[in-house]
C-alpha cells in the first residue's frame, strides 16, 4: 500500500498533434492540498483528465488510490469538477444533486450537506440555468462532493468568485484535507498558491516545480510565490 | 447494468421536461394535430384510413428521432456526458434511461393521435388497438434509438438537425406510403427492405386493414424491436470514458 494518493510516472499526452503534457512525473501525498498552477493553456486540465482516467495518453501511468488511472473501482473514490460547469442547466440545483446522488449511491442526505458546504442553501430550488456564473460554479463544485469522494480533482474551482466565497471555499477545502481527503485543485491565481500544502508548478506541458509554498520562496530567494515562478520560468529558459 | 440507475436517468430526463412545459404541449399535440390536418386535406374518411395508420408511426418515429438526437447532443456538449462517464453508471443504463423515459412520451403520444383519429377522424381499424398501439410505440422508440446513435456523428446542433433529412426522409420516403413497395425497383426496394420504418409501417397498415394478427405483423414487430435495440447498443459503443 503506497501513501501517496496520486502517482504519475512519465506522463505524455498528445492533442490535436501537440505534446501537451510532456513527461511529468510527480506524486502527492494522501490528505493533503495540492495546488495546480500555471498559466491557462499549459496543460492542468489535460492532466487533471488524465488523473479522473477520461483523457487518452500517449504514454506513462498515472496511479490513483493504489489503481490505475480510469478503473471502475475509483468511479466512487474521486470527485471531479471540470472548469465549464457539468451540470444540467434545465434541472433546480437539488434535483440535478439528486440525481448524480442516485449515480453515486450516496445517501439522499448528501445532496443538503453538499449544497451547505458550497453555500448554495438558498438558491437550492432555483434552475441551475438561471443561477449566477459563480453560483453555477459553486454547484458544479457540489457535485463533485457527493459521496464523499477520497480524491477530489477540481479544476479552477474558484474561477469568478468574489474574495469572501473564494476564502470560503479555501477553508471548506482545508476541512475536508483535514478530514482525510485528498485535493488536487488547480488555479492560475498566485494568491491561492500559499494556501496549499504543496504546489506544482506548470508551464508548456512540463513540471517546474513540485515544492510546498514556503519551501519554494526559501528556494528561489523571492518574497512571494509570483516571484518564485517567474524566477523558476526564467531559470528554465 | 442496474435498474435504479436506469430509473435514476429516466426521472432525471422527465424532470428535465417538467421545466420546459412547451416542450411537453408540442411532443404530446402535435402528432395528434398533423393528424387532425391530414384527414381534412383528403376530406374523406377512406382517403385517410388508407394514409393514417402509416403516419401513426411515421410522425411520432420522426419527433422522438430530433428530440433523442438533439437532448443527446446537448448532454455531450456541455460536458455532462463526460462527467457521467467518470462515475459509476453504466452506458446502458444511461441509455435505457432514455429509452424509458422517450418510451413513456411517446405511448402518451401515440395514443393520443389514435385515440382523435379513431374516434373522430374516422379511421377504420379492422384489428386491434393495442396492437396499432404497440407498433407506433415501438417505431416511436425505433426513432429514438436511431437519433440517439446518429447524434455521436454530430458535432453540432445545425449537423444534428440536418440528420433529419438524411437519416429520416429516405425512410419515410421508401415506407411505401408514396408508392407500393411491390412497384418499386429493385435497388429502390432492396432499400426500402433495408430500412427499419418500412417494416412498422407495413405492420400498421396490415393491422389497419384485418382482424388477424398474422405471422408478417409479427416478424415485423420483431425487427423494428431488433432495430431499435441494435442502435442502442451502437449509440452505447459511442459513448466513450476516455476520450482524446
Amino acid at each position: 500500500m503506497t501513501n501517496s494518493a496520486l502517482t504519475v510516472t512519465g506522463l505524455r499526452v498528445r492533442r490535436g498533434g501537440r505534446l501537451v503534457v510532456r513527461d511529468v512525473s510527480f506524486e502527492i501525498p494522501r490528505g493533503a492540498v495540492t495546488g495546480l498552477l500555471g498559466p491557462s493553456g499549459c496543460g492542468k486540465t489535460t492532466l487533471m483528465r488524465a488523473v479522473v482516467g477520461v483523457q487518452i495518453v500517449e504514454g506513462g501511468d498515472v496511479t490513483v488510490l493504489g489503481l490505475p488511472a480510469g478503473s471502475p473501482p475509483l468511479r466512487r473514490r474521486i470527485g471531479y469538477a471540470t472548469q465549464n460547469p457539468a451540470i444540467y442547466a434545465d434541472l433546480t440545483v437539488r434535483e440535478a444533486l439528486r440525481y448524480f446522488a442516485a449515480v453515486l449511491r450516496a445517501p439522499a442526505s448528501d445532496v443538503d450537506r453538499v449544497v451547505a458546504e458550497v453555500g448554495l442553501a438558498e438558491h437550492a430550488g432555483k434552475l441551475v440555468g438561471s443561477l449566477s456564473g459563480g453560483q453555477h460554479n459553486r454547484a458544479n463544485l457540489a457535485v463533485a462532493l457527493l459521496g464523499e469522494p477520497e480524491l477530489l480533482v477540481l479544476d479552477e474551482p474558484t474561477v469568478g468568485l468574489d474574495p469572501v466565497l473564494r476564502d470560503e471555499l479555501w477553508a471548506l477545502f482545508r476541512r475536508l484535507a483535514d478530514g482525510g481527503a485528498t485535493l488536487l485543485v488547480s488555479s492560475h491565481v498566485m494568491d491561492e498558491a500559499a494556501r496549499c500544502d504543496r504546489l506544482l508548478l506548470m508551464r508548456e506541458g512540463t513540471l517546474l516545480a513540485d515544492d510546498a509554498p514556503r519551501a519554494l520562496q526559501e528556494r528561489t530567494g523571492t518574497a512571494d510565490l509570483e516571484q518564485a515562478f517567474l524566477h523558476l520560468v526564467r531559470a528554465a529558459s | 447494468m442496474n435498474p435504479a440507475l436506469t430509473l435514476a436517468t429516466t426521472r432525471r430526463i422527465l424532470t428535465q421536461l417538467r421545466h420546459d412545459p412547451r416542450t411537453v404541449v408540442m411532443l404530446v399535440l402535435v402528432p395528434t394535430l398533423l393528424m387532425i390536418l391530414l384527414r381534412y386535406v383528403f376530406d374523406s374518411a377512406a382517403m385517410f384510413s388508407r394514409v393514417a395508420p402509416a403516419l401513426l408511426g411515421v410522425f411520432p418515429f420522426l419527433i422522438m428521432f430530433l428530440i433523442a438526437s438533439i437532448t443527446t447532443l446537448r448532454e455531450r456538449t456541455t460536458a455532462t456526458l463526460e462527467r457521467l462517464m467518470t462515475l459509476p453508471i453504466g452506458r446502458l443504463d444511461l441509455l435505457f434511461g432514455y429509452a424509458l423515459a422517450f418510451g413513456a412520451i411517446a405511448v402518451v403520444q401515440v395514443t393520443l393521435a389514435a385515440g382523435v383519429s379513431l374516434w373522430w377522424l374516422g379511421l377504420d381499424l379492422a384489428g386491434s388497438v393495442a396492437m396499432l398501439l404497440v407498433i407506433a410505440v415501438l417505431d416511436a422508440l425505433l426513432g429514438m434509438a436511431l437519433g440517439l446513435f446518429v447524434s455521436a456523428f454530430a458535432r453540432t446542433e445545425f449537423q444534428a438537425i440536418q440528420f433529419m433529412p438524411v437519416f429520416v426522409l429516405p425512410q419515410i420516403l421508401l415506407c411505401g406510403l408514396f408508392v407500393p413497395r411491390e412497384q418499386m425497383g429493385w435497388l429502390l426496394r432492396w432499400l426500402s427492405d433495408v430500412m427499419p420504418l418500412s417494416y412498422a409501417v407495413e405492420a400498421l397498415t396490415r393491422v389497419t386493414a384485418s382482424a388477424t394478427v398474422d405471422a408478417v405483423i409479427l416478424r415485423n414487430l420483431v425487427v423494428v424491436g431488433c432495430c431499435a435495440l441494435l442502435a442502442l447498443v451502437l449509440g452505447a459503443a459511442t459513448l466513450r470514458r476516455r476520450t482524446p
